[in-house]
C-alpha cells in the first residue's frame, strides 16, 4: 500500500523525464536532393503556435491545403501547439529525437544561435535569396553568422496603444513624442480621474519590455549588436536603464496592484483594461490589435478610439531615438527535412499568401506587396513606423537566449515590486550568462 | 478443493491419502503455478513502474550532474554544483519556506475542521447526503479551474472584495494576489477550500468504521455524546487521521497546479508564492536550464521521500505494520 502511494509520488514527480524518454523514437527524416522535388511523394509535419481557434489557425489550415493542391505529392500535418508548451517543452523535446517535426515556428535570436549550433537547422541561404531580399532588414533576425536558417511571417515593432477618446478628454492634443511629455501625458490622464497607462506585470514580459525601451535609449545600436552575441553587458547603459525605470516608476503611472495584472486574453488583464476603457495606454507589439479585441466587451467601441504611437525617445541619450523594438514570428526547416519544406517556406512569404495572412488581422506581413491586405489604422502607423525605424532591435530577452532572458526579466520585475536595485539586473544577467 | 481455490496462499496442504510421489508432484505443479500467477500479474505493473518511474528517476539524477540546456547532449559535466546553485538561490529558499508554510498550515487548518465538520456529518439528519455532496464538490473540481475561479474571485475589487464591502468588513480587503507578503496565506486559503473536502470523506469513512457497539455501550454507561466523540471515536479515528496526515503532507510538497494557475509568473518568481515543484518548471523549461531543473526535481523527491519514511517509521508503523510486513509464512 505504502509502496504504491510514493509510487504515484514519484510518478507525479517524473512525468516531464519521463515524457523525454518516451518521446525518443526512430524514423529518420531522409533528406531529398533539389533535382527529385516533387518526384515522390513525402509528408511535412508542420507545427505552429495558432492553437487558438480563430482566423490564424484556418488561415494555415488553408494554406496547408492550397500548397498541397499546388504540389500533390505533398502532405502537410499539422499540429497547432500553445506557444509556451510549444517553445519551452514540445519543440526542444523533439529535438532532441531523431524525428522532430520538419517544419516549425522560430522566434529567431539567442535560442536559434543555440540551435544552430546543435546542428538542429537547416541552411537555407542559398534558397531563399530573392524572398530575404523582399523582406528586407527583419529577416536578419532569423540569420546567424550571415546565414538564413528560417523565414519570418509576422513582424512588427512595438509601440503605445491608446484611447484618443481619452487623450482628448485630458486635453493631450498630440500623442508623446518624448518621456516628458509622456509624464506630462500621465499627469494630465491623473486629473482626468484615469489609469494613465495598463501593465500587465504580473505576466513579467510586458513589464520587462519598459526597460527593454529605456535600454534602447541608453545604450548605443552597436553595444546592443554586441550584446547579444557575446553576452557581455558590462556597459554602464545597462544600469542606466534600469536607472531611467526606476525613475519612470516613481510617478505612478500604472493600476494599483499590477504586479499580479496578467497582460492579456481576459477582462481583469492590462488588454482588458484599455479594451474596455478603463485605462488610456499600453505598451505592447503589433500582435496586440488581435488581442485587445479578444478582451473587449465591445469591438466596435475600440476600433473608434483605439490609437498608436511609436515609444517616445529620451532627450540626450546615446541610443538613437529612431531605433525600436521589435520582434516576429517565423518558420524553420529541420536539418534532415525534405527539401520540399524550404518550398513550403517559400510559399509561405509570397506576396499573396502574406496578403491573405494581413486580411486575418493576427500580425503584420513581412513581404513587400502584401501592404494592401491592412485596413486598420493603429496597424497603418506601426507599418510606417517600423519603415522609418533606423534599427529594430529583437526583443531582448529573445536575443539574449531564454536563461539570460528569464534571469533579466525577473530582475526586472524586482525593481517594479519595489525590491529590485538597476544594479542586481546587470548582475542577474551577468550570472545567468555563466549557468 | 479448499486448496485449489486459494491461490494466494499457495502453500496449503494438498489432500491427505494420496501417495508420496504423486503428493510431492502436486506440490510442485502448484509452486508452479503460483509462480506463473506471480509473473503474471505483476509482470505489467513493474514494466510501468521500472519504465515511468525508475528509469525516469535515473535519467533526472544523470541529468542533474549537467550543465545543460536542452539543447544537443549533455556535455557538460559539472558534478553537484546544481545542487549547490539551488540552496544558494534565495528564490529557491523561499520556495521550500512556502512548501514549509503549506504542509504544516494544511495540517492545522484543515485537520481540525474535517475532523469537526465529519463529527457532524456522521450524524442523522435531513439533507445530510446534500451536505456530504457539497462538501466534497471543490475536491472533484480540477486543479486548473479552481485556480481560474479564485483568481477572478480575488483580483483587485473583485468578487471578494466586494464581498467583504458588502457585509461590513471592507477593513480586510488586501491586495489578495498581489501583496507579496499577502499572497501565501492567499494560497493556504484555496488549497484548504480545495483539499478539505478530502479529509472530510476519508475521515467520515474512518468513522464508518468505528462499531456502532462501542459508541453504544459508551451511551448506556452515561457518556455525553461529546465523551463519546472524544474518549471513543477519536482513538479509533487515529490511523485514519495518519493516513490523512501522510497524503496531506506529501501533496503539499509537491503542490503545484492551484499556486501555477492562481499566481501570476511575476509573484512566484520573485519568491512569493513559489513552491518547489512552480520552481523547478520555471527554472528548467522557461530559463531552459534542464540540469538545474533536474537537480530540483532530485531534492523535491529527496525531502518527500525523507518525510514519507520519517512518517512512515514514526507515525504510520502500527497502522501498516500488516499491510507491508504480510502475513503469510
Amino acid at each position: 500500500m505504502a509502496m504504491k502511494r510514493r509510487a504515484g509520488a514519484v510518478l507525479a514527480l517524473f512525468v516531464t523525464s519521463a515524457l523525454l524518454v518516451a518521446g525518443c523514437n526512430g524514423g529518420d527524416g531522409e533528406a531529398q536532393s533539389e533535382q527529385e522535388l516533387y518526384k515522390n511523394p513525402v509528408t511535412l509535419t508542420w507545427w505552429h503556435n495558432a492553437s487558438q481557434d480563430g482566423p490564424g489557425k484556418t488561415y494555415w489550415e488553408k494554406v496547408a491545403k492550397d500548397f498541397s493542391a499546388l504540389h500533390p505529392t505533398v502532405t502537410i500535418q499539422i499540429e497547432a501547439i500553445e506557444t509556451n508548451q510549444l517553445q519551452r517543452t514540445r519543440l526542444p523535446a523533439a529535438l532532441l529525437t531523431s524525428d522532430p517535426p520538419d517544419i516549425f515556428q522560430a522566434w529567431g535570436g539567442g535560442e536559434m544561435r543555440e540551435q544552430v549550433e546543435a546542428d538542429y537547422l537547416k541552411d537555407i541561404t542559398e534558397q531563399v535569396k530573392t524572398e530575404v531580399e523582399n523582406i528586407g532588414s527583419a529577416a536578419e533576425i532569423w540569420q546567424v553568422d550571415g546565414k538564413q536558417y528560417g523565414l519570418p511571417f509576422r513582424m512588427g515593432i512595438e509601440g503605445i496603444w491608446y484611447n484618443k477618446d481619452m487623450f482628448a478628454r485630458a486635453g493631450i492634443t498630440t500623442p508623446p513624442t518624448t518621456f516628458d511629455e509622456l509624464n506630462d501625458a500621465v499627469t494630465k490622464l491623473k486629473a482626468i480621474n484615469v489609469v494613465p497607462i495598463a501593465l500587465g506585470a504580473g505576466d513579467k514580459w510586458p513589464a520587462a519590455h519598459w526597460w527593454y525601451n529605456f535600454a534602447l535609449r541608453a545604450c548605443s545600436v552597436e553595444t546592443l549588436k554586441k550584446a547579444s552575441v557575446d553576452l557581455v553587458f558590462d556597459d554602464p547603459c545597462f544600469v542606466k536603464a534600469g536607472e531611467d525605470l526606476k525613475t519612470f516608476i516613481g510617478t505612478n503611472p500604472f493600476q494599483p496592484n499590477f504586479i499580479a495584472t496578467p497582460g492579456q486574453n481576459d477582462p481583469t488583464s492590462a488588454n482588458g483594461l484599455v479594451a474596455n476603457g478603463k485605462a488610456a495606454m499600453e505598451l505592447m507589439g503589433d500582435w496586440n490589435r488581435g488581442t485587445l479585441e479578444t478582451a473587449a466587451e465591445d469591438p466596435e467601441a475600440l476600433k473608434k478610439f483605439l490609437g498608436w504611437f511609436p515609444v517616445p525617445a529620451i532627450a540626450g541619450s546615446a541610443g538613437d531615438p529612431k531605433a525600436a523594438l521589435g520582434g516576429g514570428d517565423g518558420f524553420s526547416c529541420a536539418k534532415n527535412a525534405p527539401a520540399e519544406c524550404v518550398e513550403f517556406l517559400k510559399y509561405l512569404v509570397s506576396p499573396e499568401v502574406q496578403k491573405g495572412y494581413a486580411e486575418t488581422g493576427t500580425g503584420l506581413p513581412v513581404t513587400k506587396g502584401a501592404e494592401a491586405g491592412i485596413t486598420d489604422p493603429a496597424l497603418k502607423s506601426i507599418l510606417e513606423a517600423t519603415a522609418g525605424a533606423t534599427y529594430v532591435q529583437l526583443w531582448l530577452d529573445t536575443a539574449f537566449g531564454s536563461t539570460v532572458g528569464n534571469a533579466m526579466n525577473d530582475a526586472i520585475v524586482a525593481i517594479f515590486a519595489g525590491n529590485g536595485t538597476p544594479e542586481q539586473v546587470v548582475s542577474a544577467m551577468k550570472a545567468a550568462a555563466k549557468k | 478443493m479448499t486448496s485449489t481455490l486459494n491461490p494466494a496462499g499457495g502453500a496449503s496442504a494438498p489432500p491427505a491419502g494420496l501417495p508420496p510421489a504423486r503428493r510431492s508432484s502436486i506440490r510442485a505443479a502448484q509452486t508452479r503455478r503460483k509462480w506463473y500467477e506471480i509473473i503474471g500479474l505483476t509482470t505489467p505493473a513493474v514494466i510501468v513502474y521500472v519504465m515511468f518511474v525508475l528509469v525516469p528517476m535515473g535519467f533526472a539524477v544523470y541529468y542533474s550532474l549537467f550543465r545543460w540546456r536542452g539543447v544537443g547532449p549533455p556535455t557538460e559535466y559539472v558534478g553537484f554544483d546544481n545542487y549547490v546553485l539551488a540552496f544558494q538561490d534565495p528564490i529557491f529558499l523561499d520556495a521550500l519556506r512556502n512548501n514549509a508554510i503549506i504542509v504544516v498550515g494544511s495540517l492545522i487548518v484543515q485537520g481540525p475542521i474535517a475532523l469537526a465538520v465529519a463529527l457532524l456529518l456522521n450524524r442523522r439528519f435531513r439533507g445530510r447526503a446534500v451536505f456530504r455532496l457539497l462538501v466534497f464538490v471543490p475536491y472533484v473540481l480540477a486543479e486548473v479551474t479552481v485556480g481560474i475561479m479564485w483568481k477572478l474571485l480575488l483580483t483587485g475589487g473583485g468578487t471578494v472584495d466586494a464581498l467583504l464591502k458588502e457585509i461590513g468588513l471592507g477593513g480586510l480587503v488586501q491586495a489578495w494576489l498581489a501583496d507579496l507578503d499577502v499572497v501565501i496565506w492567499t494560497m493556504l486559503f484555496v488549497l484548504t477550500w480545495k483539499y478539505v473536502g478530502f479529509a472530510i470523506i476519508l475521515l467520515l469513512a474512518g468513522l464508518s468504521n468505528v462499531p456502532h457497539e462501542l459508541t453504544e455501550a459508551a451511551a448506556i454507561d452515561g457518556a455525553s455524546w461529546w465523551q463519546t466523540q472524544r474518549h471513543v471515536t477519536l482513538p479509533l479515528l487515529g490511523p485514519t487521521i495518519r493516513i490523512w496526515m501522510f497524503l496531506s503532507m506529501i501533496g503539499s510538497l509537491q503542490v503545484f497546479d492551484v499556486i501555477w494557475v492562481t499566481s501570476a509568473p511575476a509573484v512566484r518568481s520573485l519568491g512569493a508564492s513559489a513552491t518547489m515543484a512552480t520552481y523547478m518548471v520555471d527554472n528548467g523549461f522557461f530559463a531552459r536550464l534542464w540540469g538545474y531543473g533536474n537537480a530540483v526535481a532530485v531534492i523535491l523527491f529527496v525531502i518527500s521521500f525523507i518525510a514519507a519514511v520519517l512518517f512512515q517509521r514514526f507515525l504510520l508503523r502500527r497502522d501498516v505494520e500488516g499491510a507491508i510486513t504480510g502475513r503469510t509464512n
